[in-house]
């Protein structure tokens, strides 16, 4: 009887095995050992499957490692910073890439920063408990999933006749695509993120602050710059980090728009390459071994640049606020 | 009015400080004002050009027949659209089930060490540049296999999609009540029967949205497929050849030098985010909706 009590309860529909609820009759023979056996089993594919995971990121970094090395044993240390890049001669430096790949981001971020804490501020704030607020933090996190070859392709057809305007009119070589479009694609794409964690950052300051600074008679903007920001301060300067480490890892809009020259970038207009541009552009061609074990390497910095910047941001983020 | 006189008396004198506070709070309204809208119209711009200059190039054609060689009027992206499907499904294939499980692992052992190793592999592996995973996989798969394959481009997608799936399955996960799980082992169920009947069917929903978020991002994903998948100018299903992906056609398109290919780019474009920005709305709509 109480084995049907129990149906409803334990009923999954399909798959229902009754004598898996006889324990419920305190009869613990034959069917108690089969769950215990069956918990063990559970067990074991659970963690099984959180090994693969651990397993799949080590297997990341050696597979990079072992396949960088030939590179770094033909270059040493100059592979970090050479600027030579001849597959024809076989020189590998990666310091164009490098600063391509920092030099855009750090712009992107310079760009993106003041529009991300306007956006973050206006919807996390003044918008804070609207229906508007809501409708357009939709609409910011569906800008944040449009595909990055859509902004690479918005980018050729607009920001690159855009920009090739602004060259002539200062007087510099009117390529259009360079370090100056891919770094204002750049800065539309991750601004989605980083207002969003802006967002979430200052709705998630205690409303007491909020409350007693308006007790207080402050203004909307006393309460902001002077009660909300430093709280938040923390969490602001990790999205800032994770979104920077995002910029660092974006790979087609930045291929698309960044002209792929392989030189040291001298001006906002020249043309340039990042780590990830030239991964893009050459995989596919490399023909030596040296050079197929130098996108490794590539990829190898790539990804160690990326993981510092994410990773210091989500220390911050974790970090307890006092 | 007679300030001097109070403050040559000695008293307390208070200053109007008001006016100019509210200017300045007006100031700071306007300023922070201006790029949220200056964004705002951004993507409006960007989803209406996309559409508009997509909408251009699509017709029935287009949907239906492969690529024609250059030169060739008509021709269309079938070969992309089956690709990117088909991709998608050997991606959910290969991810779905080892995220749910990792999720589990990530609530049941909760605050062990265990837990907070995988975690920080969780994190790593979505920090991870999609390139390096493209580039990880050509070595792990396309070179072993010799070729190019839609297998290597599914797994590709699919390590992109596992730590965003484990994520969002794992706050699925944290919003079942406590109370189910004890309430379930308190009748007697084992662990396995607890959370296979009773805590994942109370998360499915989110489970779902999970899923469909997950599959969202990866449709978009171009650089992981580049030496995987590598693209394929004609329709293909096989898992161990070459396919094309509507993210790789827009790429291809767009570098080459003819208008009439550039016209077939924004039509992929227009597909897949017509593709990813509706299943986006459907999910967030969704999700609005339950809360």
């Amino acid at each position: 009887m109480q084995r049907r009590l129990s149906g409803p309860v334990l009923d999954t529909g399909s798959g229902r095995r009754p004598e898996d609820f006889q324990i419920m009759d305190g009869r613990e023979t034959r069917t108690g050992k089969t769950d215990a056996m069956n918990d063990k089993r559970f067990e074991r594919v659970l963690a099984a499957a959180a090994a693969a995971v651990i397993l799949l990121c080590a297997g990341f970094l050696l597979t990079l490692a072992l396949d960088a090395t030939p590179v770094i044993r033909q270059e040493g240390a100059a592979f970090l910073y050479g600027t030579q890049w001849n597959p024809v001669t076989a020189r590998f430096g990666a310091l164009p890439f490098i600063a391509g790949t920092v030099l855009t981001s750090i712009l992107a971020l310079a760009i993106a920063l003041p529009l991300s804490l306007g956006t973050g501020i206006v919807l996390g704030e003044y918008l804070r408990d609207s229906r508007l607020g809501a409708l357009l933090n939709v609409m910011v996190n569906l800008l944040a999933s449009i595909p990055s070859v859509v902004y690479g392709l918005w980018g050729i057809a607009v920001v690159i006749p855009a920009v090739r305007s602004l060259a002539l009119l200062v007087g510099a070589p009117p390529y259009g695509s360079g370090i100056l479009s891919a770094s204002l694609v750049l800065s539309i794409m991750i601004v989605p993120y980083m207002s969003s964690l802006i967002r979430e950052a200052l709705r998630s300051i205690p409303p007491g602050l909020r409350e007693g600074a308006y007790a207080l008679g402050m203004t909307t903007f006393e309460m902001v710059g002077g009660v909300a920001l430093p709280h938040a301060r923390s969490s602001i300067i990790a999205g800032v980090l994770i979104s920077f480490s995002r910029a660092l890892g974006e790979t087609m809009a930045v291929t698309m728009l960044i002209g792929n020259a392989t030189r040291m970038p001298t001006s906002l207009f020249s043309l340039g390459n990042s780590l990830a541009s030239v991964i893009a552009s050459q995989f596919n061609e490399a023909a030596s071994d040296v050079h197929r074990s130098a996108m490794m390497g590539l990829a190898l910095i790539l990804l160690f640049i990326t993981l510092l910047a994410g990773w210091t941001g989500r220390k911050l983020m974790h970090r307890k606020v006092d | 009015m007679n300030r001097s006189i109070a403050a040559a008396a000695g008293e307390t004198v208070f200053r109007d400080t008001y006016q100019p506070r509210s200017l300045r709070n007006s100031m700071f309204k306007v300023m922070v004002t201006m790029p949220a809208v200056l964004i705002l119209a951004l993507m409006v711009f960007i989803v209406v050009q996309v559409l508009f200059n997509g909408a251009r190039a699509l017709n029935l054609e287009f949907l239906i027949a492969e690529q024609r060689p250059f030169g060739e009027p008509g021709g269309g992206v079938v070969q992309a659209i089956v690709g990117t499907l088909m991709l998608i499904v050997i991606a959910t294939l290969l991810s779905f089930p080892l995220a749910l499980l990792g999720a589990l692992f990530l609530h049941l052992e909760s605050g062990r060490r265990s837990a907070r190793i995988l975690e920080g592999a969780i994190n790593m592996l979505q920090g991870i540049p999609s390139i390096v995973v493209g580039v990880v996989v050509y070595r792990w798969i396309v070179v072993p296999m010799k070729s190019f394959s839609a297998l290597a481009g599914g797994a590709a997608l699919a390590i992109i999609m596992l730590p965003l799936l484990v994520g969002m399955m794992r706050e699925a996960l944290r919003l079942v009540p406590a109370s189910y799980m004890e309430a379930a082992l308190a009748l007697g169920a084992p662990r396995w029967r607890a959370v296979a009947g009773i805590i994942v069917p109370a998360a499915r929903s989110g489970i779902i949205e999970a899923l469909g978020l997950g599959i969202a991002r990866a449709a978009g994903e171009t650089a992981p497929l580049m030496f995987t998948a590598f693209g394929n100018p004609f329709l293909s299903v096989s898992l161990r050849g070459p396919v094309a992906a509507l993210p790789l056609v827009i790429y291809e398109y767009i570098k080459s030098p003819y208008d009439d290919w550039h016209q077939k780019a924004w039509g992929a474009a227009f597909l897949l985010m017509v593709f990813v920005l509706s299943l986006n709305l459907v999910i967030s709509a969704r999700k609005n909706h339950i809360r």
